[in-house]
């Protein structure tokens, strides 16, 4: 094996690995403040990648700028899927929300296929051509910027949840200290900000890596997949979790894809869930076990 | 002959937290034991190990001669040991003879005979005229006598019950007491968990206490209730179980005469 | 009621000579997917056991019975048993694992998603069963070989397992198996306290829902002549397994069958009329909006409402 081949799949794995935190971080966040799986959670981010698209073919917006709108608007849409639809069901069986939340990812799934057609999508930056060579590695930029962005959006979202009282609460939500919410707090609004900044996440993720991934209307599905897949890993509702098992998974995808082939790298991090589930069950860095 | 079901120095922890340490007791055919205790004393998790829902770190339970190490709840269950829960778990959406079925389903493999079992325990518990309702659908009084049918349905030799008093009224109370005693005059063995100090007093043959995981006190009901060690237990404690739970006033040095 | 369901039997049996090939061909998809629906419904439905991997055991079922008929020449009626015994085996290990370790719910639909995904990787990695491209049947209409001339042996094909897949459904619910499984359905842990073995019923159910949803991996392979592992093995296939049961009514004899007669016509007709101006996707967008509307709206389903509605109580 070509060491050179490793550090390569090593650095490309780790800077993906960024946009797959962010996008987990956003799952978590739902998952961990109202006990909502959001199915619907990689079509979210589908619909931002779209919208980057159309900022950038109709508005001549690049993603690496645009991406600010694409969250603002997930953000609103996860505002009314919660506030219209998953309020109804918070305390439900768990059975009932996640097909609810199936419903709702089929509709977006095929509504973005009614849209923009089966045909594979990709938004041009000047950006995404760029590579830079540090010895026998090189690091592509527009990844290389697709990181540093999810990661600034994914520590200003740590600065909110650890310096704001809206963000306390909400983790205190996620700790499942139910008293901060019973006190003096409107449930209703904290869940649906929650949702909607879980939805902005992918949003953004969305937008930072419409560059480099080319997408379809499906990729949606897989999407969601390996947002289950990285949470589970890092353990439900564990924001640290949740931002390391991104880097993990999209490192040892990347790796499966050096040492295996790349239509098998897949079968890396469905191994390793499968694996945690049995073991694990509260993931790396999650408390409580399900 | 050993008694019917025999705890040795059964202990367990959770993380930090002694639940219960070194427990011993027995219930012998036909008796009635009480397990009481201020909340959090351990005794809900001394049923869940009795009765096979968790697993001992150590100690011994013998029933009917055998040991029930590596049960899981069904087989115990089948040997004749049932129990209920403290917080009611009808299957709501399952009619009442429904769910009363799904215990007698253990010795009648027959749908049928199990539903006939399961209208006279009904009739029994006076629960007859809400056969056909959803489950979900009964008052809280009516939950009740639903998790002891379920049980009863069984065909239990050892009837754990935990808690089948709290939230009822006195009427109510009254009534579910005599219909305990008469379980317990067919030859059941009820080993139970009660915060309703009368209920307590008037059905138990013996009390053992429980505080902190740990017994500290155990005899005749009379006995019991005036014991030093006890008194401090429930007093000691206000914040968390208050005094014995049937009393209405605090402070006072030892339990009234009518407990 | 007894007679109600003999007569459309009967119906059933005549329809064919009344419809036009368009026609039979829907009905075809009806009977398969109400078929797969009680099929799942069995572990999925009565026993609350949220499979969102179903699609693996059309898939080992398809592949094995096509790989034997392909490579060793034996006839798909043998092919159809011995897939169903692999998927049977394959339902037996995700069971085992998942109510071993107690895994429930979303850590559940999990875990059946992701066997289901690795045998999607798998199949699609190994070349000696057609790798990504997957499997092509050639036709030669012999029905020995499982294939016919005449659509409308697959309209008695299709008819034949779902009533099959309902029979054995029916079955189980008379009998003390189902009767648990609805209770496990509501509360495990108040059934093992109860005497009721819920691993063991567990095991069994699923057990049985994937050797009759392994049954179907032959008929799908032989009735379309192909098989590919991203359309046999895929999330979709599991999504189209489960919506129908799911509307119609989960846990119900007759949920899966008219979720089917819903959704089917439903989606084919949307299929037919969006797609011939190139939009496509339209027929589950349909689906998507109705699973919302159950779940919010009906939560039991079409059949239990329906059943109210009509003053005939659904069995509890």
């Amino acid at each position: 094996m070509d060491l050179t081949l490793v550090l390569q799949g090593l650095l490309s794995g780790l800077l993906f690995g960024g946009v797959y935190s962010l996008m987990a971080v956003g799952l978590t966040l739902i998952f961990g403040v109202m006990r909502v799986v959001n199915f619907a959670h990689g079509d979210m981010m589908v619909w931002g990648m779209y919208l980057a698209f159309l900022l950038s073919t109709r508005a001549g917006v690049d993603p690496y700028l645009g991406f600010g709108l694409c969250a603002a608007a997930l953000f609103v849409a996860g505002l009314a899927v919660q506030r219209g639809l998953v309020d109804r069901i918070v305390d439900a069986p768990h059975e009932m929300q996640i097909l609810l939340m199936l419903g709702v990812a089929l509709v977006l799934e095929n509504s973005a296929l009614l849209a923009f057609g089966p045909e594979p999508a990709r938004v041009r930056s000047p950006l995404a051509s760029a590579t830079v060579w540090f010895g026998p590695v090189f690091v592509d930029i527009a990844r290389l910027v697709t990181f540093s962005v999810a990661i600034v959006l994914t520590w200003a979202l740590y600065l909110f949840l650890f310096r704001t009282d809206l963000g306390k609460t909400m983790r205190a939500a996620a700790d499942n200290s139910y008293g901060a919410l019973v006190i003096g707090t409107d449930v209703r609004r904290v869940y649906a900000v929650a949702f909607g900044i879980g939805a902005a996440c992918v949003g953004a993720a969305g937008a930072l890596v419409s560059p480099i991934l080319p997408f379809q209307p499906p990729t949606g599905l897989s999407l969601s997949v390996t947002s289950f897949n990285i949470v589970i890993i890092g353990g439900m509702g564990s924001l640290l979790g949740a931002f390391v098992g991104g880097l993990l998974v999209s490192v040892a995808e990347s790796l499966g894809a050096v040492f295996l082939r790349p239509s098998l790298k897949e079968l890396v991090s469905f191994s390793l869930l499968i694996l945690i589930l049995l073991f694990r069950p509260a993931g790396l860095f999650g408390k409580r076990t399900p | 002959m050993a008694p019917l079901l025999e705890v040795t120095a059964l202990s367990k922890r959770f993380g930090g937290l002694q639940a219960v340490k070194d427990l011993s007791l027995r219930v012998g055919d036909g008796e009635i034991v009480a397990l009481i205790g201020p909340n959090g004393a351990g005794k809900t998790t001394a049923f869940a190990l009795i009765s096979g829902f968790l697993t001992p770190d150590s100690g011994e339970i013998g029933f009917r001669g055998r040991s029930l190490k590596g049960l899981a709840p069904h087989e115990v269950c089948a040997l004749g040991m049932v129990r209920t829960f403290q917080i009611m778990r009808p299957f709501p959406r399952l009619s009442v003879v429904r769910n009363v079925m799904i215990g007698a389903l253990g010795r009648n493999a027959d749908p049928r005979e199990a539903e006939a079992r399961a209208r006279a325990v009904l009739e029994e518990l006076g629960l007859a005229p809400k056969a056909g309702h959803p489950a979900g659908s009964l008052t809280l009084a009516e939950r009740k006598r639903l998790e002891l049918a379920r049980a009863l349905a069984t065909e239990p030799v050892l009837l754990l019950l935990d808690e089948v008093m709290s939230g009822l009224n006195d009427t109510e109370t009254e009534r579910l007491v005599e219909e305990i005693r008469a379980i317990n005059a067919r030859g059941v063995a009820i080993l139970l968990i009660e915060h309703v100090m009368r209920a307590v007093m008037s059905l138990a043959q013996r009390i053992v206490v429980l505080n902190y995981g740990e017994q500290i006190a155990e005899g005749r009901p009379e006995d019991v209730a005036g014991n030093p060690r006890v008194i401090e237990a429930y007093l000691g404690d206000e914040t968390e179980a208050g005094p014995l739970p049937s009393q209405p006033t605090h402070g006072s040095s030892r339990p009234r005469g009518d407990l | 009621m007894r007679w109600a369901g003999l007569a459309a039997v009967l119906g059933l049996l005549a329809l064919p000579a009344l419809l036009n090939s368009y026609a039979v061909a829907i009905f075809i998809l009806i009977f398969f997917y109400g078929f797969l629906g009680q099929a799942w419904n069995i572990v999925g439905g009565y026993a609350g056991q949220l499979s969102v991997g179903h699609a693996a055991f059309v898939g080992v079922g398809g592949y094995t019975a096509a790989m034997l008929s392909i490579e060793k020449g034996i006839t798909p009626w043998i092919g159809m048993l011995a897939g169903a015994v692999l998927a049977a085996a394959l339902g037996a290990v995700i069971g085992y694992l998942g109510f071993r370790f107690g895994l429930r719910g979303f850590y559940f639909v999990l875990l059946t998603v992701a066997f289901a995904e690795v045998c999607r990787i798998l199949v699609s990695n190994i070349d000696a069963l057609g790798g990504a491209l997957g499997l092509y049947i050639t036709f030669t209409g012999d029905p020995r070989q499982f294939q016919f001339q005449d659509q409308r042996a697959y309209y008695y094909i299709a008819l034949g397992l779902m009533l099959l897949a309902t029979g054995v459904a029916a079955l189980i619910e008379r009998r003390r198996f189902g009767i648990y499984l609805t209770a496990i359905r509501e509360d495990e842990s108040a059934c093992e306290a109860l005497g009721v073995p819920t691993f063991r019923y567990k095991m069994l159910a699923m057990v049985v829902s994937s050797f009759l949803t392994g049954l179907g991996g032959t008929f799908y392979a032989f009735y379309l002549f192909s098989l590919q592992p991203n359309t046999v093995f895929g999330i979709p296939l599991s999504v189209e397994i489960i919506i129908r049961p799911i509307i119609g009514g989960s846990g119900t004899l007759l949920g899966p069958i008219l979720g089917s007669f819903i959704l089917t016509p439903l989606g084919e007709v949307s299929r037919y009329y969006f797609g011939q101006g190139g939009l496509y996707g339209a027929h589950l967008i349909v689906y998507g909006l109705l699973l919302i509307a159950v779940v919010l709206f009906l939560p039991q389903g079409a059949y239990p409402y329906l059943a109210r509605r009509f003053g005939r109580r659904p069995q509890a």
